[in-house]
């Protein structure tokens, strides 16, 4: 695996694994993934997750529908995965607000952060739109998890684990493009 | 037009007792009269999200038949549903949309272009293949059993008018009580 140079003002950090952060998916029993598709994510996650079958991919117009979507799959017991950019994570506050944390629904969100500045830590990034994500979440309560790079991976099992445990949202934050 | 309450006890009279049905706002109050039963799925928040809800429940459970019951002001808050439910193609999801041209549920105002637009163009222009339209309740209840005894998906527009004022008791639709009861069901489906 590649190591990735950061910002100027970033540390240098290693650099994330697709296929790690698949299996991890996979072990999380997740079976359905549901997406709009993110440039952070693309090639490293989106691709392989559509050329497999399993799990299966939704393919959406718009994130807050996939916010509806997990809801219908966590009440039938089956565990979905939306796979979205920040961008839609912010259009999606009012779903995530309703269905999420007003019904303690266990709705998973792996979430692709547009021009982060790789080794940067998202509130420190000079993109406004990357510097908000963690203060908006945290002002609605929403749990997170930054997943920088490739010791950041067995983070997403436990995670996803605690969501259904617990009955409660989580937001997975990709800092990098995965390989 | 037709009455939506009576369009309701039509859908109802071919609705089984293991189906699931998520009824939309004004439509949701006519429904729990027509049809008080814990698999129907209340809770779906708000802007137009139901058919998104319907179509992770149609995926997760394939045995069970899955029936939307819309409105035409909350379909226009998340018009790709239908472009993702056509893809995605569930054979169990029936979507209905209730068209009064208005948002009722919130003062009664008219949508957008109210008239104008067509909400089964919609549909087909999204790539569904079985979509119906109905201003006739006589002819609707003469089809509607066959919409729903036909694979899906099915998408079907219902040209109603309101029976008159309702009694709107929000917690009957999101209290916690009601999404508990609705998990117990569908265990125990």
């Amino acid at each position: 695996m590649a190591s990735s140079a950061g910002a100027a003002e970033g540390r240098t950090v290693a650099g994330l694994s697709g296929e790690s952060i698949i299996r991890e998916i996979k072990a999380s029993g997740i079976e359905f993934v549901v997406s709009v598709p993110d440039i952070t994510t693309s090639e490293g996650l989106l691709r392989p997750l559509a050329a497999a079958q399993n799990p299966r991919l939704v393919r959406i117009c718009k994130e807050d529908e996939g916010v509806g979507i997990c809801a219908g799959l966590a009440y039938t017991g089956k565990r979905g995965l939306l796979l979205i950019q920040q961008t839609g994570l912010l259009d999606s506050i009012n779903a995530i607000r309703g269905v999420a944390m007003d019904y303690s629904l266990p709705i998973c969100m792996m979430v692709g952060l547009l021009e982060k500045e790789v080794g940067v830590p998202p509130r420190q990034s000079k993109r406004y739109g990357v510097r908000i994500v963690e203060p908006v979440l945290e002002a609605m309560g929403v749990p997170y998890v930054e997943i920088e790079e490739q010791a950041d991976v067995g983070k997403i099992r436990p995670a996803i684990d605690d969501a259904y445990a617990t009955n409660h949202p989580i937001v997975l934050l990709i800092g990098q493009r995965p390989s | 037009m037709m009455r939506r309450d009576l369009c309701l006890k039509a859908i109802a009279r071919h609705v089984r007792d293991d189906d699931i049905v998520l009824p939309v706002y004004s439509t949701a109050f006519d429904w729990l009269d027509v049809r008080p039963h814990p698999l129907n799925y209340l809770s779906h928040g708000a802007m137009g999200l139901a058919s998104s809800h319907a179509l992770g429940l149609a995926l997760g459970r394939p045995d069970k038949r899955v029936i939307v019951l819309d409105g035409d002001g909350s379909l226009l808050m998340n018009l790709g549903t239908l472009v993702s439910i056509a893809e995605a193609a569930p054979k169990n999801l029936y979507h209905f949309v209730m068209e009064n041209g208005t948002y009722e549920a919130n003062g009664g105002h008219p949508i957008p272009n109210r008239g104008k637009l067509s909400f089964s163009g919609f549909a087909r222009s999204a790539g569904h293949a079985n979509v119906h339209e109905f201003a006739d309740l006589q002819i609707f209840e003469q089809q509607v059993g066959a919409i729903l005894g036909e694979p899906g998906p099915a998408f079907a527009c219902l040209k109603v008018v309101p029976a008159g004022p309702q009694e709107r008791d929000y917690s009957r639709l999101h209290g916690p009580h009601v999404r508990q009861a609705f998990r117990d069901a569908l265990a125990k489906s």
